[in-house]
């Protein structure tokens, strides 16, 4: 009896000693790099932060890009979702399809759209054969702040929206059919049965995606180095560069502290908003 | 499966990636230099393919040198044997004692005419030879030969000012409506070096005592000025041959090493010519690197052979070929040197042997706070020239930030700034 009530434990034990030595000890060592300097605890690594000439442009540009990017992202994989429901044959050809982009590195996401989008790139060749534009017109300088956040926000939506409609693809097979078939029965609209039946039914999905993309998108940096470079700073960019290119390491541990900050806020939010209740709860 | 078993195989798990690697036969050669892959892959199988030992040649980011290096002293694994970075890149190694005195090799080497200059400079203000001068290079200027014949009456090529550097971007772009004056503002280029070793001797006659002050408000205004004409695209650009070749660029400014390709490529299509001059001369950063062999390095014999190997004519001159940097020891530039690299050589010789040429050295005695100090150079760039912010109000707020960062670090004044006792101080 206490052999096998032993055996559990033993299984988990390797994934919890992974975890804990390798992801709960750094935590802990950045959070007391981030609040230490001179060896005494301070806040003069975030004052150092705050006060970086580019620190507000990074806060703005991040959430700008999540403000954008994650309803868009959401609103698309459902709508792909809800499509997908009625594909009878091939319905997995197109899943496939559709998740590639989810196989693509970060930054070769980013320079895809910067082959696209460069001086002498797609586009622009594009516009010019047509006559549109008379030579090579620049989309992504700090002269043209509106379409380089554009191309970010289309680069983001192209390689992540894959990873929503994942999630929400599975959460749609649960959804019974009978409540709408229910709903169908009392005259209900297709929008109406897809408002009040199936969106309320996918909210645990939508909850889960919603938090891993946002978290996701709080830590975007490759896309955005490769199409925005110096332009564009965000959180994760100044925490490289404060790691790498300055070496000041408290000062990279307080970005990491305030990115985790900003992402345990947005999940909590998400949990609460979108929290089933009780009632619904199986 | 009994627990007893599964602990034991749990316990195996566990082990395996803890035991040690099998330690690497081959001399560890490591180098902030020829980083870049196509580089790294021309130091292996070109320069280094005569060479009779084994080498494994390592490219590693200068501000992780150090730290690897440190973490090889405190830890007792040593692997890395021989050392290739810039002048000021060894500099912070030698109080942390990751590198040993080379006289007897420096001895042995005598023959091969390096300058005594940089001898000096190598030994890092000791009595001993701390490096062996390796290589050397510098920054330029290079123009499409379509920009030519927008050059404003009376200025000369070879002995251009900024203000006829302003003026020529500004012409072409009135005739043609394209902004073709280029820089390396991008996030791996080195604009900084441009600022720190070009831009502030030239209008100041110094970097960090002249970095606040009126001649340097003049400075940023003109500099603001002149960026009227330059390719917005600028912030993207970290290598300059590039929009060289695809045309989007027909003058430029960028390191050796980082305008050889286009040389190479089209030498009939450019023209190379120092860096403009500005009110107190021609401000430019000469480029040192040097060999050293690390501390308790596992292979010293073979540490001495490479470098012994990598300072011999011919090799520099393969490296000249290869990477674009220049010798350090006696080597006549053979005739038939590709055009693209005499067009290098001959830039590099003018502006070394430029009449009111000031020479600038990169940031020495900085140690970790290297990148801070450079930060310092871009945010001021930024502030002023990106976002139109007024000089005398960045240069207050950049000020103090870089007195603290020489405080710290105790970084005496280097060329051109006037040598000083203690730490460097902001005027």
């Amino acid at each position: 009896m206490r052999r096998s009530a032993a055996i559990p434990y033993l299984l988990l034990a390797p994934a919890t000693v992974f975890l804990g030595v390798l992801f709960v000890v750094p935590l802990v060592q950045t959070a007391a790099l981030a609040f230490r300097a001179d060896g005494a605890f301070s806040f003069g690594n975030f004052s150092t932060m705050a006060g970086d000439i580019n620190f507000n442009d990074a806060i703005v540009n991040t959430f700008e890009v999540i403000l954008l990017a994650v309803p868009l992202q959401l609103a698309l994989a459902v709508g792909m979702a809800m499509m997908l429901r009625h594909v009878r044959v091939g319905r997995d050809l197109v899943l496939w399809i559709w998740s590639i982009p989810l196989g693509i590195s970060d930054l070769a996401a980013g320079l895809v759209w910067l082959a696209i989008l460069t001086d002498r790139g797609y586009i622009n060749s594009l516009l010019f054969h047509l006559g549109i534009i008379p030579g090579p017109q620049s989309w992504l300088t700090y002269e043209t702040p509106t379409t380089l956040l554009i191309a970010i926000v289309a680069a983001e939506l192209w390689r992540a929206t894959a990873v929503v409609l994942v999630i929400v693809a599975a959460g749609v097979q649960l959804v019974p059919k009978e409540y709408a078939e229910a709903a169908e029965v009392f005259g209900a609209t297709p929008w109406q049965r897809f408002v009040r039946v199936t969106l309320p039914l996918l909210r645990p999905s939508i909850q889960t995606a919603l938090i891993l993309r946002t978290v996701l998108a709080f830590e975007m940096f490759a896309t955005v180095l490769a199409l925005g470079g110096r332009n564009f700073p965000v959180l994760m960019s100044q925490a490289f560069n404060a790691q790498y290119s300055q070496q000041d390491y408290g000062v990279a541990a307080a970005y990491a502290v305030l990115v985790m900050a900003f992402s345990i806020g947005a999940t909590l939010v998400y949990l609460r908003v979108l929290r089933t209740p009780p009632a619904q709860l199986p | 499966m009994t627990s007893r078993t599964l602990a034991a195989l749990s316990a195996l798990l566990l082990a395996i990636p803890l035991a040690p690697r099998p330690a690497a036969a081959d001399t560890l050669f490591m180098s902030t230099q020829l980083r870049p892959i196509e580089e790294a892959q021309k130091m292996r199988d070109v320069i280094l393919k005569d060479y009779s030992g084994k080498v494994t040649y390592v490219p590693e980011e200068p501000a992780a040198l150090p730290v690897r290096l440190q973490a090889e002293q405190q830890g007792g694994t040593h692997t890395i044997s021989v050392i290739g970075a810039l002048h000021g890149e060894l500099e912070p190694l030698l109080p942390m004692k990751g590198i040993v005195p080379l006289d007897d090799l420096a001895a042995k080497l005598a023959d091969r005419g390096i300058p005594a200059g940089l001898l000096t400079l190598g030994k890092l203000g000791t009595t001993h030879q701390m490096y062996i001068p390796w290589m050397q290079a510098t920054y330029f200027m290079v123009a499409n030969k379509q920009a030519l014949p927008y050059l404003p009456a009376g200025a000369d090529l070879n002995a251009l000012t900024y203000e006829q550097l302003a003026d020529w971007a500004a012409a072409i772009q009135a005739k043609t409506g394209k902004r073709v004056l280029g820089f390396p503002a991008g996030p791996k280029g080195l604009m900084h070096r441009f600022i720190e070793g070009f831009l502030y001797p030239s209008y100041t006659g110094g970097l960090v005592t002249t970095f606040d002050g009126p001649a340097a408000e003049a400075m940023w205004t003109r500099f603001a000025a002149l960026w009227k004409g330059v390719n917005p695209n600028s912030t993207n650009y970290n290598f300059m041959q590039e929009p060289l070749l695809s045309g989007d660029v027909w003058i430029a400014f960028d390191h050796v090493a980082r305008l050889l390709d286009a040389l190479r490529q089209k030498p009939d299509d450019f023209v190379t010519f120092p860096a403009p001059a500005g009110p107190k001369g021609r401000g430019y950063m000469p480029v040192l690197a040097g060999l050293a062999i690390a501390n308790n390095a596992p292979d010293p014999q073979g540490a001495a052979a490479l470098i012994s190997y990598l300072t011999e004519p011919a090799t520099q001159l393969a490296t000249a070929r290869a990477v674009g940097f220049f010798p350090v020891v006696k080597a006549d530039l053979p005739a038939d040197l590709d055009p693209g690299v005499k067009l290098a050589a001959t830039a590099i010789a003018r502006t070394e042997n430029a009449k009111d040429a000031v020479a600038a050295l990169l940031p020495i005695g900085l140690g970790t706070h290297g990148g801070e100090f450079d930060k310092v150079m871009l945010d001021t760039f930024q502030l002023i020239v990106l976002r139109g912010g007024a000089p005398h109000d960045a240069l207050a707020r950049e000020a103090p930030i870089l007195q603290k960062i020489l405080t710290d670090s105790g970084a005496p004044c280097w060329a051109p700034d006037p040598p000083s006792t203690g730490a460097c101080q902001v005027k």
